[in-house]
């Protein structure tokens, strides 16, 4: 765990990989430290910001070292979503030359897993997924579309997520999905949260 | 909460008129951002003149040139970028707490100085929550959608608080805008002295900019890296350096993850400065203490 300075209201943790990151946001979540305001996981690190007449990023810092581990995680209840997709993804035939696979063989590896929510960031309801196949592993595209529809489901990385609302993207497209991934008025909002399951059914 | 339905009437929006609040922390994790007033200092004062909570709603402008009415009467405040303010015609001070009569219009002119100006109504504005905050989110589209003439707002119905002692607050503008800077958790992105002259140069901000961040044009900050940075949290004053070298200073509708090196971070306590800075205004940026 390395702590990076970010100013007098926020400090980055950097851990080793994205399962530490998840491990620590448990933690944070299960016994904030004094002074907490928001803990943002991502794909490497955990942001932390805190109120600045409470504490600083240095006793942040030690708090967060003595954080009890967490609890085995029996207590939290795993929500397992399945997300029906239309796998005629725009990038299918890219991702396939990409990694020598054939396209029907790339949705065969993209819908076999059950994937984990790690994180949300980029925009409201925008997971990222963990579990995607190695074999899958494609890099962003070096430009990216300026917008990419509602309900595309992606790759990118390693990993995989739907876009919940049109918005610029730079990520490969290999299918697309009805499924409400966002809703204001909904509880919670975001259909896909850290720490849920998700499969992918084909249509 | 009560509110009177017919409490707050737009007659003119200016150039932007958004409803804001403090915004709603803690939804990171659903990649929804805090958002909230861009310059929090100015919106905390004037709901504090009004005895608000300082987390009631108020209206934001940007560039002034707008006209309220209300039907009831009432009580409000404006701060924020310095502008004449006229109710029912003869001339207000700002930062100062007056009434406006029933049917009475309140117009704030364009600023003399600075880009955005807060109103508060005591009482706040009581359109209803999304998510637990009244803000709009320019980013998201999350939250009311910006004023439009003939919008009718609901104002609410909240006792005045006694006027509580609150964080020393400037209430001038200054003219020079010095944003103090701690260095960034990515500093090593950076080719060795990078941030030196970062505070070497003044930098303008360009009209390219917005809630989500201030662009500013000026020598470039070159990376010493080039491989992608893996998204990550980002910070309000977060100061990220796309692939161009040109810095942007992150306001309070910045995405709550991106992959853009950050090489320093605007001392919380000026950040309200920034969200007062104009384009084509100069900004130099020093090392925070």
């Amino acid at each position: 765990m390395r702590f990076l300075p970010c100013g007098d209201q926020a400090l980055l943790v950097e851990l080793e990989d994205t399962a530490a990151v998840v491990a620590l946001h448990r933690r944070v979540r299960a016994a904030p430290p004094a002074g907490l305001i928001e803990s943002v996981p991502a794909a490497r690190t955990v942001l932390l910001t805190f109120d600045r007449r409470v504490t600083t990023a240095d006793r942040l810092a030690g708090d967060v070292t003595g954080l009890p581990a967490a609890a085995a995680g029996g207590d939290e209840e795993v929500r397992n979503i399945e997300i029906p997709v239309t796998y005629e993804g725009p990038d299918i035939a890219e991702v396939a030359a990409c990694t020598g696979l054939r396209a029907d063989d790339v949705v065969a590896r993209h819908c076999a897993p059950t994937y984990s929510v790690a994180f949300c960031g980029y925009a409201p309801g925008f997971a990222y997924l963990t579990g995607l196949d190695p074999s899958l592993r494609v890099p962003r595209r070096s430009s990216p579309r300026t917008r990419v529809p509602a309900g595309s489901v992606a790759i990118a990385d390693g990993y995989t997520g739907v876009y919940p609302r049109s918005s610029p993207g730079g990520w490969r497209l290999i299918g697309h999905t009805d499924a409400p991934l966002w809703a204001s008025d909904r509880d919670p909002p975001a259909l896909l949260c850290p720490g849920d399951r998700v499969r992918f059914v084909p249509r | 909460m009560a509110c009177d339905p017919v409490g707050i009437e737009v007659l003119d929006p200016g150039l932007l008129a958004l409803v804001e609040d403090l915004g709603r922390p803690g939804l990171a994790e659903l990649g929804v951002g805090t958002s909230g007033a861009a310059d929090t200092a100015s919106h905390r004062l004037a709901n504090r003149l009004v005895r608000n909570p300082e987390s009631a709603a108020g209206i934001e402008l940007v560039l002034g040139r707008a006209a309220f009415r209300l039907a009831r009467g009432g009580i409000v405040a404006v701060c924020g970028a310095p502008a004449p303010v006229t109710a029912g015609g003869r001339p207000r001070p700002l930062y100062t707490p007056f009434l406006l009569r029933p049917g009475e219009v309140v117009r704030i002119g364009r600023p003399v100085l600075g880009l955005r100006t807060y109103l508060a109504v005591r009482g706040g504005i009581a359109v209803p929550p999304v998510l637990g905050s009244r803000s709009r989110d320019t980013l998201s589209g999350i939250g009311p959608e910006p004023l439009r003439r003939g919008d009718v707002l609901p104002v609410g119905d909240l006792p005045g608080e006694a006027l509580a002692p609150g964080d020393p607050l400037g209430v001038g503008l200054p003219g020079r805008l010095i944003l103090r800077v701690h260095p960034g958790p990515r500093r090593d992105w950076f080719v060795p002295g990078a941030l030196a002259e970062l505070f070497r140069h003044p930098y303008r901000m360009t009209p390219q900019s917005d809630r989500i961040g201030i662009r500013l044009s000026g020598p470039a900050l070159r990376r010493r890296r080039s491989a992608e940075l893996p998204p990550e949290g980002m910070v309000v004053g977060g100061i990220e350096v796309p692939v161009d070298g040109q810095p942007v200073v992150l306001l309070a509708d910045h995405p709550v993850t991106g992959g853009y090196p950050v090489i320093g971070v605007v001392d919380g306590r000026d950040i309200p400065l920034a969200a007062q800075c104009l384009p084509g205004q100069e900004v130099r940026f020093i090392p925070a203490g």
